[in-house]
């Protein structure tokens, strides 16, 4: 099985944390990413998330092989949900298990931040308000409404850390 | 795959080939053998592909020290015994190997070499003269890179080489060699540096830019939504996904700019001047939001 994943039904963390466990790991860092109420100011009634399964499987997996290279940590793994999500819904999971506990924090903060840079998956957000927007696009897609037009870059990532 | 021999050579020495993959590539300045052009392939095993239709049997020609190399490792090699003497030096080792075998050589810097171009060499082969070859159509000499060494060619060639010359058109000049003309004036343009390679690349992407293209795209997030559907076959003559955007983007109310999207063929990322091919699956991938 991948240790890229992606999920329809609720994520749950305990039973992904014990697929990690090693007796040669003596620490295990996780992160879990959830569904927050607000963005930049407007107030978020639900989320939609989607994904490029075939393409966000592949990069998944090769940003895991790049944590586990670069920290030396034993294993790593990350679920992402994708489809309707509440608030406080958990989003994404990632785990890392490795001797040390350095290593693991380490590992585990690369993950999430490449995850959210490079893997093909969507956000839409439902507001109070009644009206919707894909994250990064709608903004940036009337470029001529900002006053100062930023240069797009090819990654182009906004912050919009959970 | 042997092609069906004419009627005609049914007596005539077997045909192998010989693709010329020994040179130093000094002028590119990176391994003429394993440049990829539009169609895909590294070159050698594209020139290969080619040859393997008509001759045979079919070898890469080498230095000893290249044969490790990964697309050369592919197929089976003739190492040259000589050194420094040009490619003359492939077809002796050749010929070394097998004195009985006319050989198809062919070099491996001929990105616009067609089937029309080889099969019209194969149909007018005159196994009865030393060699055929075309005639060049730059400059009236022969083209000794993508021509027919008949066995008799053998020894001549043997005395020209000691007699301290490497020029193989000049030997082909001289002996008795059916020349033909070319089908293609473009097909046996040569390409020793990245100028000329770029010449060639263009002229390939033209050419398949004027055949029609069976593509599915699949949309996602906002552009799924702004083309009201998830995915869609089309037939398109876009030569890469930056026209195709284009074509979509007059077809759809996209509001992304392409410099804001990121592309994929066949499920993995791929730069937008990628030549699509037949059967491609196209993605364009909107600013991703995951986490």
């Amino acid at each position: 099985m991948s240790a890229f994943r992606f999920t329809r039904t609720p994520i749950e963390p305990q039973a992904l944390r014990a697929q990690l466990a090693d007796p040669s790991c003596g620490g295990y860092a996780a992160f879990e990413g959830w569904v927050r109420d607000s963005h930049e100011g407007r107030r978020v009634r639900r989320l939609e998330y989607e994904a490029f399964e075939a393409l966000a499987v592949r990069e998944g997996e090769r940003i895991l092989a790049e944590a586990i290279a670069r920290f030396g940590v034993a294993h790593a793994a990350c679920l992402h949900r994708v489809g309707d999500l509440g608030i406080g819904e958990l989003a994404v999971w990632v785990g890392v298990s490795a001797p040390h506990r350095h290593e693991a924090f380490l590992a585990c903060r690369y993950i999430i931040d490449e995850v959210k840079q490079r893997v093909p998956i969507w956000k839409k957000e439902h507001y109070l308000s009644g009206d919707s927007g894909w994250v990064n696009c709608e903004r940036c897609a009337a470029p001529a409404a900002e006053a100062s037009a930023a240069p797009a870059s090819v990654q182009h990532a906004h912050e919009h850390g959970h | 795959m042997a092609g069906t021999p004419d009627r005609a050579h049914a007596s005539a020495p077997p045909l192998y080939g010989l693709v010329l993959a020994g040179g130093r590539s000094t002028r590119m300045g990176r391994d003429k053998a394993t440049l990829s052009y539009a169609h895909g392939a590294p070159q050698l095993e594209r020139a290969m592909a080619l040859l393997a239709r008509h001759v045979q049997r079919a070898y890469v020609s080498v230095r000893a020290e290249q044969s490790a190399e990964a697309v050369r490792a592919r197929f089976p090699q003739i190492v040259d015994a000589l050194d420094d003497i040009g490619p003359i030096a492939g077809l002796l080792a050749a010929q070394a190997q097998h004195p009985e075998a006319a050989w198809l050589v062919l070099a491996c810097d001929l990105p616009l070499l067609d089937e029309a171009t080889l099969a019209h060499l194969l149909r007018a082969r005159a196994p009865e003269r030393t060699a055929t070859a075309y005639r060049s159509s730059h400059d009236g000499l022969p083209e000794p890179l993508c021509a027919i060494y008949e066995p008799r060619s053998r020894e001549p060639l043997s005395a020209y080489v000691a007699a301290g010359k490497q020029c193989p058109r000049k030997f082909l000049a001289g002996a008795d060699t059916l020349l033909l003309d070319e089908p293609n004036p473009r097909a046996l343009d040569n390409v020793n540096t990245p100028t000329e390679y770029g010449s060639a690349n263009d002229t390939l992407i033209r050419e398949s830019a004027v055949q029609a293209k069976h593509l599915t795209v699949q949309y996602y997030a906002l552009l799924r939504e702004q083309a009201g559907r998830r995915q869609e076959a089309l037939q398109s003559c876009a030569p890469t996904p930056r026209e195709l955007y284009a074509e979509l983007a007059a077809r759809y109310p996209f509001s992304l700019a392409p410099e804001m999207l990121r592309v994929a063929v066949n499920a993995e990322f791929a730069d937008w001047s990628t030549p699509l091919k037949d059967g491609d699956a196209v993605v364009f991938i909107p600013p991703v939001a995951g986490g």
